[in-house]
């Protein structure tokens, strides 16, 4: 803890570490400091914006399909949208995805058809056999046992020689397991192209950041691995890019692996199966969203005048053209024949199971 | 052709996988300068470089889970575990992922690994080092467990286990690591997964084990044959899937069956087959089913080990009670 003087009998410091925290657009969309280069791309500016506006449109899809009996459990990212468009916007076709549950706008950036992650979210494995990048990790829904999964495709870069960056992601919860800090120590080790990015909006279903850790920040968890950790403002999807761009290239140039803590705020429930409202107070949700990611870079765009209101309109229709054909293709999706259920489980289906999966074809009793 | 242990076939069957395929890379603690505690990778990080044959950090979770990550990029990681008692911490990485990501991604996304670990008690080890909890594999959908029981075999099974496409964990029996000795030719030839070996053939009862257990069948075989009881001994060799049609094709030639292991009775593997032979091979029987195993203790440490494990004693007495249904 900075503030508190401890007692140092003379001891000599040895080592001192610093945590930097990364902000451009205020909440107002006003900006605290210099752009990095990619904001001057107006175009681009716009995409992260529409990627961001897309993922909230279709959320609020996903949640009226669960409501009505149409979709499982889903995870929104309801205020927290710029953290995976933001990542996965500074990430290259051949780079490797490796996403926490909640990472619908990182998928969709990179390609993932709205009706595939309908499917996954709807009960169904074809959703993760995915139109993304075809080595991307599905979802991964046990907390934070994705990392090591990166650390192993990274060092399988490192060894081949690809310059390619695999990109982990997961929540504040899940920096609490082991397997996030085994696979960081690892990947500080052999100095691995990857970037861990923990989305912190503050909750881990019910548990707040404070009884997670003691930690000030996540950022520094990095520290005892052997390598940089930076806190974005998780709700500026400029910083966030600008975060994903620099640990990005340095992974790729052999620098190593670095963290990025992006410091942000889930509006929403957890799931549709969960209700915020029984552990956190209306007025904390309240007072966050002054501070949510898309109205913030509206009102950035605007002052720019590369954003109007006319556009904005147009951008609404788009989205509800878009989710709701996706919606239909979702819906119309031929269901699986039940033995499929053995299709994928081994290369080659071993002898013995020949017969149980006839049996759930239904040709003789197995 | 050379006589090795069954530790130096393994060693020899590593060796040649990393010859032949520059993707198979072989992880662990220990496993480079030091050849792993039981020296099953002596020598290999010298013939092909630390970056192949890699120490890692001392957790056994990053180590299922770096193999997950390295096989989904197509490379043929072979995972050591110092101890089975160690084991415990990839189970997340073995069932949540390791076993079903072919299946969660329709075949976007494979997992060619290998995770070995020492298997089994009677080493005078310490706490922790002597568990035999291989049905908690077994009964992982999507996972292959294998468990060798001579050089020849440990050689033969872990080449086929490094080139199947699907996720491996190789149990290699502690007691035998240098007891059991034989003639292995290093030839790259692979045994057969998923195939029971008869090692003994025989009318009139069927002993079916796996791994170190098969010392002591093999001895009750040759006790019994004394005796006039011509027993037919299985090794099991591949646990999950395993071999129904060579169980029951055996039992329907001798009508009786014993199985022994040296995990405990509750729920270990020989109530799967005891089970399956009463589903589907109770017309053959002439006697009851029955098994031989460690007992639902903790396995103790030195001073009683030898009490736990089953005896050649036990294995007859068992065999011959068998014959006495007629
Ligand atoms: C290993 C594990 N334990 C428990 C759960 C149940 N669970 C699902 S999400 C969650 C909270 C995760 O919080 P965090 O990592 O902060 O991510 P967030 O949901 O906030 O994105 C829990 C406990 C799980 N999926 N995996």
């Amino acid at each position: 803890m900075a503030s508190k003087k401890m007692a140092d009998g003379g001891l000599p410091v040895i080592a001192r570490f610093e945590v930097r925290h990364r902000n451009y657009l205020a909440p107002d969309g006003s900006i605290n400091r210099p752009l990095p280069a990619f904001a001057s791309d107006a175009s681009l500016l716009a995409s992260l914006y529409r990627a961001m506006v897309l993922l909230r449109n279709f959320d609020r899809k996903a949640v009226a399909l669960q409501r009505t009996g149409r979709l499982g459990t889903y995870a929104v990212s309801l205020g927290q949208e710029a953290v995976s468009v933001g990542i996965a916007s500074a990430m290259r076709e051949e780079d490797v995805l490796l996403p926490s549950y909640r990472d619908n706008g990182a998928l969709i950036w990179r390609g993932v058809k709205l009706e595939e992650i309908l499917l996954f979210w709807g009960g169904d494995e074809r959703g993760n056999q995915f139109s993304g990048p075809v080595q991307d990790f599905p979802f991964c829904v046990p907390v934070g046992s994705q990392a090591p999964h990166a650390a192993g495709v990274a060092y399988a870069f490192k060894l081949r020689k690809q310059p390619r960056v695999a990109v982990c992601m997961f929540g504040d919860g899940a920096t609490s397991k082991g397997d996030v800090y085994e696979a960081m120590n690892f990947a500080g080790v052999h100095k691995l192209p990857v970037v861990f990015v923990a989305t912190n909006n503050q909750w881990a279903i019910s548990v707040p950041l404070r009884l997670q850790t003691a930690s000030e920040t996540l950022a520094q968890k990095a520290i005892a691995a052997g390598f940089i950790g930076e806190q974005v403002d998780g709700s500026d999807v400029v910083a966030v890019r600008a975060a994903a761009e620099d640990a990005i290239a340095a992974a790729r140039d052999g620098q190593g692996p670095r963290f990025i803590e992006a410091l942000t705020y889930r509006l929403g429930d957890h799931t549709t199966s969960d209700d915020a409202s029984r552990y956190r107070p209306e007025e904390e949700v309240q007072a966050r969203w002054k501070e949510e990611p898309i109205a913030r870079l509206r009102a950035f765009l605007a002052n720019q005048k590369i954003w109007s209101k006319a556009d904005e309109e147009q951008l609404a229709a788009e989205c509800h053209e878009r989710v709701e054909a996706a919606v239909e293709r979702y819906l119309a999706a031929e269901p699986r024949e039940a033995e499929t259920m053995f299709d994928h489980l081994y290369a080659d289906l071993p002898e013995v199971y020949v017969a149980q999966r006839r049996q759930l074809a239904g040709e003789g009793d197995g | 052709m050379a006589e090795v242990t069954l530790v130096e076939a393994v060693n020899l069957a590593l060796a040649r996988a990393m010859e032949d395929d520059p993707d198979v890379v072989v992880l662990g603690e220990d496993v480079g300068i030091n050849g792993g505690v039981f020296r099953a990778t002596v020598g290999l990080q010298t013939r092909f470089g630390p970056e192949r044959v890699l120490d890692t950090p001392l957790a056994e979770l990053l180590i299922s889970g770096l193999c997950v990550g390295m096989a989904a990029q197509g490379l043929k990681p072979v995972g050591e575990i110092q101890f089975m008692g160690f084991l415990y911490p990839c189970i997340d990485q073995l069932v949540n992922h390791a076993s079903r990501i072919r299946n969660r991604t329709q075949g976007r996304l494979t997992c060619p690994m290998v995770l070995r670990t020492p298997h089994g008690a009677g080493i005078r080890a310490p706490e922790h080092h002597s568990e035999s909890t291989e049905a908690m594999l077994a009964h992982i959908p999507g996972l292959r467990v294998v468990i060798p029981s001579s050089p020849e075999r440990a050689y033969g099974l872990l080449l086929a286990a490094i080139r199947d496409p699907d996720p491996v964990v190789f149990l290699e029996p502690t007691r035998i690591y240098r007891a059991a000795k034989g003639e292995v030719e290093d030839n790259g030839e692979a045994l057969p997964l998923d195939v029971a070996f008869i090692l003994r053939e025989g009318r009139d009862i069927t002993l079916i084990s796996w791994g170190a257990m098969l010392k002591e069948t093999m001895a009750a075989a040759e006790a019994l044959a004394a005796e006039g009881i011509a027993a037919e001994v299985i090794d099991l060799a591949t646990l999950k899937p395993y071999d129904e049609v060579t169980v029951l094709g055996s039992i329907a030639k001798t009508g009786r069956c014993v199985i022994v292991h040296e995990a405990t009775r509750t729920g270990g593997f020989g109530a799967e087959i005891a089970a399956l032979i009463a589903e589907r091979g109770l017309t053959s029987l002439l006697a009851p089913v029955a098994r031989v195993t460690g007992y639902d203790t903790v396995i103790p440490m030195a001073r009683l080990e030898q009490k736990f494990m089953p005896s050649v004693g036990r294995i007859v007495a068992a065999a011959r009670k068998a014959c006495q249904f007629s």
